[in-house]
């Protein structure tokens, strides 16, 4: 009863706050308001009118009394994790009614609230039907997200919120210079195996491309199928080969590719890379049926110990949590070198992805940026673990305290090996249809179709089209 | 009562007109007017570009493929889903052995009209998860494995079945005609049971065959409802955008692997809703527009007969 009565107490004290907050910050809220309704001389950056990024406790003049529209994208990491997170957010304001939307379908709910002006305030846009963040930041309709690197870190107000976030976090946020997004999740990417099927049959992971092939050669041997992908969506195995390419040419090769610098296609690290990758498929080593698998169908073959390796990214692990065996023993393996790489073995794909966005036309800005940053807290990083089986964006986010399951253990280890050795392509995000023709030539690669000179020549022609546009 | 009359009509139609005009015609217009703009679809803001769309449509090698791939759909579909669809309903109708009991379907007729007309309940989403267990790539395939059982495929190379260039479009026109013969099968019974029995009496003494009574008495008289499915089954040609999207491959609406299964509407909809191009997806849909309605004329026009009056 005494705590009862307590939070009461708190509760009205804390109403009463808001209340002066609201009536001392009248000025401000009109002129936000002028801000959010300026129609086409809004530009989508609200700049720093409004905020005090001095205040620990309410850096962006967060109402109490406004409400706050979350949306999520319902995929691999569910949206379970999120309630947490709204909770974490009612704390502080518990005035503030908080409306919880998820769904697969995010262009579908979002792309008419986009063009009717009144989004949600804060959106996990994510998924097969996400809404592309080049075309909403083209269209102004993003918040620019510097605000919020500014302002102070929850858990320790001296550090600004940019100097604790993993590396490449702001880069796969920004658009054009600007950063629109926050990728709040760590995601590595690579090829994945069972510890357990590699220890039944005496295979160990191989570090090189010509072991990989030999192993390929003697999985094959044993009547297992050496690799499948998930043949119906081609972005998986472009994660393969775009990262051989990337390991065999260096940084300087991946930024000409995601800045469509036609010319990079000459280079031959990628003949190199793409004609060592085609080996899987010249040699017979696919799944039967893979190329027109979905990803749902192949990951679960592959946990049927039908398929000795799978690239994916990290939510892997959470994806297949129903299919896969309890002695499996997930693990992860990084692209195995060609001779001559630029990058060492250890260097992985990895990056922040998962993409919140505020929408610079929602209701409750503020709001939306102080959910973004209570998402950035020990508290709320470590809730994500638990729920959703991956890392999020916050250097150290994971205590000790948090128990991970075999595949996302593997990950920390694959990372700290990794160290500043990370890389992460742009171009699915800010080139949708150079992203789009590449996959497609990879489909046509993996059915033996076209050959690698014709996959190389396709991407040059797709750099050269979409570079004007 | 001469004097009031157009006022008192207008004042009947006033809501109907303002519906469609609200709904449909101002809808249309709209889209006219987006596609001569650079719309994003993602906000407010355009500019005014002209004609640009539409000749950009014109040099777009996917855009014109998919015309292709519509006008086949367009041909076949209509034709052999009414052929099927007439062939069975004149079996169930009148193609059963004459002579003892006067005129009848084949035996078990009632039970077939339920079983080719169950298709036709399903939903495309149901369409789409049945179907992709069959055609699944692997040999877990419904079709794969029986014809790996059966020998004629090899369990280490599949059946591609959907994934295969060359085979994408059949299997679209595979599912296309199975779930609509049913629907046509009913469509056609109920036109044929209007069909007075006294003709087929008639042509029974006269000697005639089945086949004769088919071509001379039951097409002739169902003429107009099989001119009606026609105008349909284009206009399901001229989309089928609901089960190409959710079969074939491709992140965004299906239309692969590497376009070979693109519609006119599958690539509307990558390109209003993913590649940020309304206003050139605008275009497409103004394209469809004048595809469907110089279609719906043209077949009425073509399939025009004098009703014949029974």
């Amino acid at each position: 009863m005494g705590s009862a009565t307590e939070y009461n107490r708190r509760d009205i004290f804390k109403r009463a706050a808001g209340i002066a907050v609201l009536a001392a910050g009248g000025g401000s809220l009109l002129a936000a308001c002028a801000g959010g309704t300026g129609g086409s001389s809004d530009k989508g950056s609200k700049g720093a009118g409004g905020f005090n990024l001095s205040d620990a406790k309410n850096p962006f003049g967060v109402k109490e009394a406004d409400g706050l529209e979350v949306f999520i994208f319902d995929g691999g990491y569910g949206n379970e994790y999120a309630k947490a997170f709204e909770a974490i957010y009612s704390k502080s304001y518990p005035g503030a009614k908080i409306n919880h939307q998820t769904d697969k379908d995010v262009t579908g709910k979002l792309q008419p609230r986009f063009n009717a002006g009144s989004p949600p305030d804060v959106i996990d846009d994510s998924g097969a039907k996400q809404i592309k963040l080049d075309v909403l930041a083209d269209s102004n309709q993003l918040t620019e997200l510097t605000p919020l690197l500014d302002a102070p870190y929850i858990d320790d107000p001296s550090k600004k919120v940019r100097d604790v976030l993993m590396p490449g976090t702001i880069d796969s946020g920004t658009i054009k210079g600007k950063v629109y997004n926050l990728s709040y999740v760590y995601t590595v990417f690579g090829f994945w195996y069972s510890n357990k099927l590699f220890k039944d049959h005496g295979w160990t992971p191989p570090k090189t491309w010509a072991e990989f092939i030999e192993l390929c050669g003697k999985i094959k041997a044993a009547g297992i199928a050496p690799v499948a992908h998930q043949g119906k969506y081609p972005y998986y195995i472009n994660v393969v080969m775009m990262d051989m390419i990337a390991k065999q040419g260096g940084l300087d090769l991946m930024k000409r590719i995601d800045g469509l610098d036609a010319a990079a296609w000459d280079d031959p690290a990628v003949k190199t890379a793409v004609e060592a990758f085609y080996q899987i498929v010249s040699k017979d080593f696919l799944l039967p049926g893979t190329n027109g698998m979905t990803h749902t169908e192949s990951q679960t073959a592959w946990n049927q110990y039908k398929a000795a390796f799978i690239p994916s990214g990290s939510w892997l692990e959470n994806e297949q949590l129903a299919s896969t065996p309890a002695d499996f023993d997930m693990a992860f393996l990084p692209m195995p070198s060609l001779p001559g790489d630029k990058l060492p073995f250890e260097a992985i794909r990895a990056g922040a992805g998962e993409p919140f966005i505020v929408p610079a036309k929602a209701k409750n800005v503020a709001g939306g940026l102080e959910f973004l940053r209570m998402m950035l807290t020990k508290e709320a990083s470590g809730k994500f673990a638990q729920t959703a089986n991956s890392l999020t964006c916050l250097k150290d986010g994971v205590g000790p305290e948090v128990k991970l399951k075999p595949g996302t253990a593997s990950t920390v280890v694959a990372l700290k090996a990794a160290g500043a050795n990370t890389f992460n392509f742009q171009y699915p995000n800010t080139a949708s249809k150079f992203d789009e023709d590449l996959q497609n030539a990879s489909g046509e690669l993996m059915a033996a179709r076209i050959d690698p000179a014709e996959w190389i020549k396709r991407a040059k022609e797709s750099a050269t089209k979409n570079k004007t546009a | 009562m001469r004097h009031g009359k157009y006022p008192f009509i207008v004042g009947f139609l006033f809501l109907p007109i303002v519906l469609y005009v609200g709904l449909v015609l101002w809808p249309y217009a709209q889209t006219f007017g987006y596609s001569l703009t650079d719309w994003s679809g993602q906000s407010q803001e355009m500019n005014f570009v002209g004609l640009d769309n539409y000749a950009k449509l014109l040099d777009d090698e996917v855009f014109l493929g998919a015309i292709w791939h519509n006008l086949l759909l367009l041909i076949l579909l209509p034709l052999v889903t009414i052929l099927i669809a007439l062939f069975f309903a004149f079996m169930l109708n009148v193609g059963g052995k004459g002579g003892t009991g006067g005129i009848q379907g084949v035996r078990g007729a009632s039970f077939y009209k339920v079983v080719f007309f169950f298709p036709q309940v399903l939903s495309i989403a149901i369409l789409a998860v049945l179907w992709g267990a069959v055609y699944r790539t692997d040999g877990a395939g419904l079709a794969n494995g029986v014809l790996i059982k059966l020998g004629l495929a090899d369990a280490a190379h599949p059946v591609q079945w959907l994934s295969d260039p060359d085979m994408v479009m059949w299997c679209v026109l595979a599912v296309l005609v199975w779930s609509g013969v049913g629907f046509y099968l009913v469509l056609f019974s109920a036109a044929m049971q209007g069909i007075p029995k006294d003709i087929y009496e008639a042509a029974l003494l006269d000697g005639a065959k089945r086949g004769q009574t088919f071509l001379k008495i039951t097409l002739p008289l169902l003429w107009e409802t099989v001119q009606t499915a026609w105008v349909y089954l284009a206009i399901v040609a001229m989309d089928a955008f609901a089960l190409v999207s959710s079969i074939t491959p491709g992140a965004y609406f299906g239309g692969g692997p590497d376009h070979h299964s693109e519609l006119i509407s599958t690539y509307l909809m990558r390109s209003f809703l993913r590649n940020g191009e309304a206003g050139y997806a605008c275009a497409m849909g103004v394209v469809i527009f004048f595809f469907t309605l110089i279609l719906s004329v043209v077949s009425l026009w073509a399939t025009k007969r004098d009703r014949i009056e029974y």
